[in-house]
């Protein structure tokens, strides 16, 4: 099992998730999407909390209160690309954002692929979604070398 | 894409005095250091002044300062003050819109300008920065391990 660090700064701890954070999970992913979707989240954290050295879900913490979540998994040739980490979702409360917990959690995240080996991370963003895009870039990201394309189905 | 030529001044002038926000840079400083004409950065300055990104400061040693939000303003932000970005020309009047291949061409166009919208809206002023600076270290390193084996042979 890799080690996963505990990083602590003047008032956020980032720590790995647990059950009892199942509610505050949930509303910050409100707060965010707008959409409430318990099952989902209860079935990721479970799956999350299984023993397994790819995958890390992270939560930041300040004054005992949930105010970030971020989760990722290290993937290997999904879509022809060699390993690297996944940044799946990553939501602040509302009131804790502009104080550096995103970037925070994602330092720390990146740390966790870092010592699992792996030397790129990726994550996807709606076009639309100019805030979480920026705050990416901000991190650094730049668009890689793929395209998503999608169409109906049904 | 092809910005147009004013559009591409006012960047470099605000990302070059945001670059330096401590300083006052002159209208020739920053002409002379993108190798643009003194006159045509004018009324470029002219337009970023009344978008308040950047002021003049008056008086010996003046030019001009930033003035702006450096996390919070885009590369759009900039862009949009002298044209507006779009791959295709929206007129639905242009001969040929209303037909079935103009409406899979506006289609495709829509898909592009989307993504253009999308990078320059996600970009501030200070990430530019900051890619900048990477470049510049990659740049520098290079350099540097370059030299290096230079002095080897």
């Amino acid at each position: 099992m890799i080690e996963k660090q505990e990083v602590t700064s003047t008032y956020i701890i980032i720590r790995e998730a647990m059950m009892d954070d199942i509610d505050a999970i949930i509303d910050i992913d409100i707060q965010a999407s707008t959409m409430e979707k318990p099952e989902y989240w209860r079935y990721i954290l479970e799956l999350y909390l299984q023993q397994n050295d790819q995958r890390c879900f992270l939560v930041a913490e300040q004054d005992n209160h949930i105010i970030g979540l971020i989760l990722g998994e290290i993937r290997a040739w999904e879509f022809g690309s060699a390993s690297c980490g996944w940044v799946f979702a990553i939501g602040v409360t509302e009131q804790g954002r502009l104080h550096g917990v995103g970037s925070k959690m994602l330092d720390n995240l990146c740390d966790y692929f870092r010592r699992a080996g792996v030397s790129k991370v990726k994550t996807m963003v709606v076009r639309q979604n100019h805030e979480l895009l920026s705050f990416f870039r901000s991190q650094g990201m730049m668009a890689g070398p793929y395209q998503e394309l999608e169409k109906e189905v049904g | 894409m092809k910005l147009q030529r004013a559009t591409l001044l006012g960047l470099y002038a605000v990302l070059e005095l945001a670059d330096q926000p401590e300083e006052q840079l002159s209208r020739t400083d920053i002409a002379r250091k993108f190798d643009v004409s003194s006159n045509h950065l004018s009324k470029v300055m002219r337009e970023l002044g009344r978008a308040g990104l950047v002021e003049a400061v008056r008086g010996v040693g003046g030019g001009y300062k930033f003035s702006g939000n450096a996390k919070r303003t885009t590369l759009m932000d900039v862009i949009s003050i002298f044209e507006s970005l779009q791959v295709d020309c929206p007129d639905s009047r242009e001969p040929g819109k209303d037909t079935a291949i103009g409406m899979a061409l506006d289609l495709v166009f829509g898909e592009i300008n989307e993504t253009i919208h999308a990078t320059l809206n996600s970009i501030s002023i200070d990430t530019l920065l900051m890619i900048k600076n990477r470049s510049v270290k990659a740049q520098n390193t290079e350099d540097s391990a370059t030299l290096e084996e230079t002095e080897t042979f």
